[in-house]
Parts: structure tokens; sequence; C-alpha cells
């Protein structure tokens, strides 16, 4: 007993040692990693360095994020550029899902939050899913005008949208013919089980409304928060994931496109207060719309992938990306 | 938030496990008593099934050792650190061995289980009076006869108290099965936007329940195994311990 | 500023080159220990913060418990309802009680205390009051007639010779906090959870967060025995 407890204590104080030099030393770790550098241009390349808006420490803003790593980096993203603005930012990520967030948001507990125009159409304001405008731009105006009356204002969408599509093995897609459509699976998706999470299976935005529309019947669900490594350990066939999902740069997946349309438009936009949107006025909105313009479809997945493949903290990726197309320096 | 409308949620939640609605998003019918009844069902299922097998690893090795009376760090101390382990990282990591399904879920709700089992095994074995056990070895008891006779009902229970305490713990960690692919109790408190506040309430008053039925339940047959001796060791005066699962005060004979 | 710039650019070597036959221990979401060691500082917040969470919870949850046990020895009655409120509060499942408070105590460390000390309060009390009820009665009735008044043999006594059991409930209670403290993250409190859901395929990241809870789990149960090995130096190491 004696000898098992001395073991044990000297194995504690090397941990807390560790703990200890760690916590002093790690600090000056952050950003420092893999910074990007800035594009040495020539003379002619203008600078996109936010600068600071006079009066903006006066105002406070409370920025938060959905539960996934999309949403923390984007939440960062707008969080950073916001700091380098000169504004008083707190950050309230992780939120939950989109129906905590948006509580949260009008409740006034977040200034503002980005958030998909489908989820927002679907979820908080009644549309029927095939009501919603399948052009990104209508969906969008849509959206917006439903906002307002609520109180919130959507500031213009990204120029990528997440949107839904079905994923498998490389290895899969080749046994049945390298598909790339989902209707493409019609009558064989009965030999086909699908992995989803929990919520899909009753959802029409997910695997109910692939069932109507595409006429798909599938052997199995399987429920679970982790789609790709159910596909890895061939849990299940196929999958539900995302346009931008990082794992997918990982080129070991083929992707089905959602080519009868069912799936409204999922660009983002940043749903802010409107007191707070006030108080941004045109300055501080034209600080958000510059920093997501570079943020295209492959973009996006390459920030995901950051974090979902090579493991890096989204706090991190974010101020990469600034750094990387020039918005804030060092 | 007044009292009365915690009351209202209250309400709600009760006719949401009878009543089936449409789910929030309108598209599927939910709760009632036929999905409820489905998702206890697989619930308790996952829950016997683990603290079977937990008892059945646990209590040999637990008396085992106490009848010894070596290993009490394992026994103990590791044993106790163990309850620490967070279940979702659990979960995380087998899938990578044994995938999602009942097996995952059941393996860990296992490893869950064992720790306040195997403690009060040992413990329950271990404390058994040594005076008594050197008599039964001096009357010619073997040593299986001095467990099996003699130790054995003595720690009958302080091991059902463990088992218990395992019981309490696996049916309201069942909840989180969901994330393994097996629909317990726990899809209407995970899946939020589906269920909505009211179906959350509903299942955690679901799996309250069941968890308290489960304590009286255990706390009863803890009861029916002490032997005799012990009782009225316990109880001089021979009253009657508890009414109705200790809801109805017992007549106090001691002196306050 | 923005709307005249040109579209940005992207700059060279911005897009991460993966070869789908050649991932890195990393990419595959294996144990690294080379990694462990190069990130180990990420978990140095989350860990401290998991720390305060277990002992405030703890410390909390102790005094009330002990508080509730001590009445209940005294007034019998009490200890019926008593276990019985404990009990319920122990068996709502922990990510529905974080969920339930949220609307009520808002995100924060708040709401993971409040049902954190909720959750210790049934090992205590159950383990305080057994043990006080097991105190011989002769021994109790030696002290009154030694003078003592029953506070006095409550306090100098009593309690004393419930100690083993009364800290073999705290330690008990110590390691399923620190186990119940992981899902502190629903209540938006941080700790070593948050870390394990951010990459919760990445076995190298649950080994070194899990293990972390572990190994505190160890650290106070260590602390407990200290306690009673310093408060109690004539007994030998009691079992729990």
């Amino acid at each position: 007993m004696r000898r098992h407890r001395s073991i044990l204590l000297t194995l504690l104080a090397t941990l807390l040692a560790a703990l200890v030099v760690a916590g002093c030393g790690g600090d000056d770790e952050e950003g420092g990693g893999s910074a990007q550098q800035p594009p040495e241009g020539g003379g002619e390349e203008q600078s996109r360095v936010i600068e600071p808006i006079p009066g903006a420490e006066q105002t406070s803003i409370t920025v938060g994020s959905k539960n996934f790593d999309e949403q923390f980096i984007l939440g960062e993203i707008y969080a950073q550029s916001l700091e380098a603005a000169g504004y008083d930012v707190e950050k309230e990520l992780d939120i939950g899902s989109e129906v905590v967030a948006y509580e949260a948001l009008t409740g006034g507990q977040l200034d503002a939050y980005p958030e998909y125009t489908g989820t927002a159409l679907t979820s908080f304001f009644d549309v029927e899913l095939d009501a919603v405008p399948r052009d990104q731009g209508k969906a969008y105006e849509q959206a917006r005008a439903a906002y307002a009356e609520d109180g919130i204002t959507a500031l213009p969408p990204t120029p990528f949208e997440n949107t839904y599509r079905i994923g498998l093995l490389k290895e899969t897609a080749q046994e049945l013919g390298n598909p790339t459509m989902i209707s493409q699976l019609k009558g064989r998706a009965g030999d086909l089980s699908i992995s989803g999470f929990p919520e899909c299976r009753q959802r029409t935005d997910c695997l109910l409304g692939v069932e109507q529309t595409y006429g798909l019947e599938f052997s199995e669900f399987v429920s679970s928060e982790s789609p790709y490594e159910v596909l890895d350990t061939e849990e299940a066939d196929t999958a539900f994931i995302f346009t931008t999902d990082g794992n997918l740069a990982t080129g070991q997946y083929a992707v089905l496109e959602d080519d009868m349309s069912l799936f409204p438009p999922y660009n983002v936009t940043l749903s802010v207060r409107n007191e707070i949107a006030e108080a941004m006025g045109p300055e501080g909105q034209a600080v958000i719309e510059a920093v997501q313009e570079p943020l295209t479809e492959e973009v996006m997945q390459e920030l995901n992938s950051r974090v979902a493949v090579d493991r890096e903290e989204p706090e991190v990726v974010a101020s990469d990306y600034l750094n990387a197309f020039g918005f804030v320096q060092g | 938030m007044t009292e009365l409308a915690i009351l209202g949620d209250f309400v709600s939640a009760f006719e949401f496990i009878f009543e089936s609605r449409e789910s929030r998003a309108g598209t599927v019918q939910v709760g009632g008593l036929e999905e409820f009844g489905q998702l206890t069902l697989t619930h308790l299922q996952l829950s016997f099934v683990s603290l079977a097998i937990a008892v059945a690893i646990a209590v040999p090795i637990g008396i085992y050792l106490g009848h010894l009376g070596r290993f009490q760090f394992l026994a103990v101390s590791i044993s106790n650190v163990g309850r620490a382990v967070p279940v979702l990282a659990l979960i995380a990591f087998f899938i990578a061995f044994v995938g999602v399904g009942f097996t995952n879920v059941a393996l860990v709700l296992v490893l869950l289980a064992i720790p306040p089992i195997l403690t009060n095994a040992y413990v329950g074995t271990a404390q058994v009076d040594p005076d008594t056990v050197d008599s039964a070895r001096g009357m010619g008891f073997s040593e299986a006869q001095v467990l099996t006779r003699i130790e054995l009902p003595i720690a009958l229970p302080t091991i059902f108290g463990g088992i218990r305490t395992s019981a309490v713990n696996v049916v309201a960690t069942a909840t989180i099965a969901p994330y393994a692919n097996v629909e317990t109790l726990g899809i209407p408190i995970i899946n939020f936007n589906v269920y909505g506040g009211t179906g959350q309430l509903a299942a955690a008053i679901v799996v309250a329940l069941i968890t308290l039925a489960c304590d009286a339940g255990l706390g009863g047959v803890q009861r029916a195994v002490t032997p005799k001796g012990l009782k009225l060791a316990a109880n001089p005066s021979g009253a009657p311990k508890r009414r109705l699962f200790g809801l109805i005060p017992r007549r106090s004979v001691q002196p306050s | 500023m923005s709307a005249d710039l040109p579209l940005a650019q992207v700059p060279e070597g911005f897009f991460t080159e993966r070869d789908p036959e050649d991932l890195d221990c990393v990419a595959q979401g294996g144990f690294c220990p080379d990694w462990i060691l190069e990130n180990f500082d990420r978990y140095v917040d989350p860990f401290f913060q998991h720390v305060y969470l277990t002992v405030v919870s703890l410390a909390i949850g102790f005094a009330i418990a002990f508080a509730l046990g001590l009445l209940a020895h005294r007034q019998r009655w009490l200890t019926g309802p008593l276990t019985a409120i404990t009990s319920i509060l122990f068996t709502i499942p922990s990510i529905a009680l974080f969920l339930l408070l949220l609307p009520l105590t808002g995100r924060g460390n708040t709401t993971a205390l409040i049902a954190l000390v909720a959750y210790t309060q049934l090992i205590i009390f159950r383990n305080v009051t057994n043990g006080l009820r097991q105190v011989p009665s002769d021994i109790v009735d030696a002290a009154g007639g030694m003078g003592l008044t029953p506070m006095q043999t409550l306090l100098r006594v009593e309690v004393p010779m419930a100690l083993p059991e009364i800290l073999a409930g705290l330690r008990i209670a110590a390691s399923t906090t620190v186990g119940l403290a992981t899902l502190a993250f629903f209540a938006g409190a941080g700790g070593l959870g948050a870390e394990i859901e951010s990459q919760i395929n990445f076995k190298s990241n649950v080994v070194v967060a899990g293990g972390l809870a572990v190994l505190l789990a160890a650290a106070l149960d260590l602390a407990v025995l200290g306690l009673q090995r310093a408060l109690m130096p004539w007994r030998r190491a009691v079992a729990a």
C-alpha cells in the first residue's frame, strides 16, 4: 500500500509540476504557430488591415456561436475582427443548437451570432422546406425581412453556403459505380445504411426529407454525432455530411450532390440585434462584410479542416486566416 | 419564473408522456405512451444487462479480495477513482474498437457500474468481525465455507448497498446512449429541437421515476437479505425501521 | 474600406496538401505522444477550471449535507424526508439538470455549481447519518453521564467516531463530482469535458483530458485519505 501510494504521489507531483510549467510558459504559443504570411504584393495591393473605428470602444458586443467547428471559427473571425476595429468584444461561443442560440439572441444574452439562411427560415420562421427560394440571394432577402420583424438585423451573406450532402467512402462509391448525385441511389438505398445526428431521422430537412423527395428507403439509420468515424469503421455505408466539412479535405470520401434541390440555401448571415447593428453603423458592418468576403466554399473547408483534421484550436485558425488575408497584421 | 408557471410545465410534461403530438418542426408525431414505452423498455434493457454483467464481475472479485483482506488499494482507491472517468469520452473512445450500438454503451455502463459494487463487496466482506471468522475456522469450516456461510450473509446488505448505488448511476447515465445509436429515454433530452423543452422535462421525469423505483426496490431487497441478527443489533426495540421507504417517519425509541 | 478593394486573393500555400494514402497520426485521430507534448498547454486552463468546479461544489456540498446530517441525527423524523429529497436530486440525469437550470440561472459556473452541489448531497448526507447512527449508544450514554450536553456529545464524541464513514462519503463524492463535472460544459462552464467534446474523435485528446480528470480524482482521493490519517492517526487506513 505504501509503495503504491508513493508511486502515485510522485506521478501526481510530476504532473502538477508539468501543469505549472505549461501554464506559465504556454501563452506565447497563441497565434505564433502556423501563421501565414500576408500577400507580399507590389505597391498596388491596397491594405485591407482593419483600422480602429473612432468611438467603437463605447460599444460592447457579445458574439456567440452554435456548437460545431465551423461556427466556432466564424464566431472567432467575427469577434477578432470586431476587436481589431476597436469594439469591446465578449465571446460566448458554443451556446448550443439553433433554437437555443436564437433565444439567447432575442433575449439579449447574445448580440450577434452567425446563422444559416435556410435554417433561420425553416426553424425560426416556420417556412415550409419547399417554400424557401432556392436562389441564395432571394433566400437571404426573405430571411432578412423575417428577422427584421423580430428586431434582428441580418447582415449580408457569406459567399459560401454549407448545405447537406450525402457522403460515403471512396471505396463504397466505387462499388456503386461512382455516383455523384443523391438521386442515383434510387433503387439501391435498400442495401445501404445511412448515418446522421440523432434528430436527423425525424426532420424533413434531413433524412425524412430525403426519403420523401428522393423516394429512397435506406436499410438502417445509424444515429451518431461523428459521421466520419462511423464511415471509417464501416458502421454505416453512407452518412449525412455538410459541404464544408473539414474531414472532406483528407480526400477519402466521395460526395453526392442534392440534384433535386431538396435543401434550401444555407449561406451564413451574421444576425445582430438592432441596437447593436445601429451602434456598429455602416463602418462596423463594412468590417464584417470585408472579413467574410474571401470565404468561398474551398476556403471555409480549408479552415474547417485545420480544426477537424489538424486539431488546431478555432481561435488560432481564425487569427491565422485574418493574418493570411491581410485583415490583421502580426 | 412563478410557481404556477413551473407547475404548468410539469403538467404539460406529464401530458407529453401520455399523448402523442406533433414535433416542434411539425413533421413527425412525438411523445405518447407508445413511444415512451419503447424508449423506457430499451432504457431498462440496457441498464439491466449492464448492471447484471457488472455484478457478475465485481461481486466475486470483491468478495474474494475482501476475504483475503488484501489488495485494498485496488478494490477501494483505484475503484473509487474509476468513478471519475468521463462517460462521453469512453463512448467516443470505444467507437473505434466496437463501433456504435448496444455493445458500446453496455461496455461503458458496465465500467461505470463496477466501482461501487467492487468497493462495497470488498468492504462488506473485509469488515466481518475477525473473531467470528476465526471461530468458524476453529470449528472446522473450510475457507470456502467461511466465505459462503459466514462472511457472505453478513456482507450481503453492504453489497446490495453498492448495487443500489450502481443501479442509480447506470439508469441515470443510460440517457447518454443516443450518442452511440441506442434509443433510450435520452432521446427526448438530447433532441431538443424535435421534442422541445416539454419533451425534455417529460423524459427527465420518467428517468427520475424509474431510478427511484430501482433504488426503492433494491432497498427492499437489501433489507430482506439483512440477517435478522444484524437487524436487531441496529434496532434493538424491534420497531419497524421505516414505512413506505422512509417517507413516513418511524417512531423514535432512542432518547433524542 | 472594403467596397473599393478588389476581391481578396488567396495567398500562396494557403491550402494544406493532404495525401489520403498517407495521413499522419494526428489526421488519423490516434494516440500521438508528440502532439500531446507540443499541445499540452491547451489543457491547463480547462484543468484548473475543472479543479475549481470540483473543489467549490464539494466544499459547499459538504457544508450543507453535513449540517443536514447533524440536524437529521438530532431530529430523527427528518431523516426520511431528507433522504427522499437528496435521492430525487441524485436521480435527475445530469445532462437534463444542467439543461433545465440554464433558463433559470444562465450559462456559466453558477448553474454548474448548483447542479454539482445537488449531486453531492445524497452520498454525503447518507454517510453522515449512517456514521452517526452507528456510534454505540453506551458511549453516548457515558458522555451524557460525564456531564456533556447533547450538543457537546454530538460534536466531541459522536462526530469524531463517525468520521471514517463521513470521510468515506466525501471520497466517493469527490470522484463522482469530478466525473459529473466533465458534463458541466452543457451549462457553459468549460472544464475538461469541454476539451473532450471539442475533439471527441481524437484519441490523444480524449485520453489526455480524461486522464487528467482521473488524476484529479486520484489527487482528491489521496487528499481525503491524508486528512483521515491526520485527524485519526490512531486508526489503520479504513476502507471506504
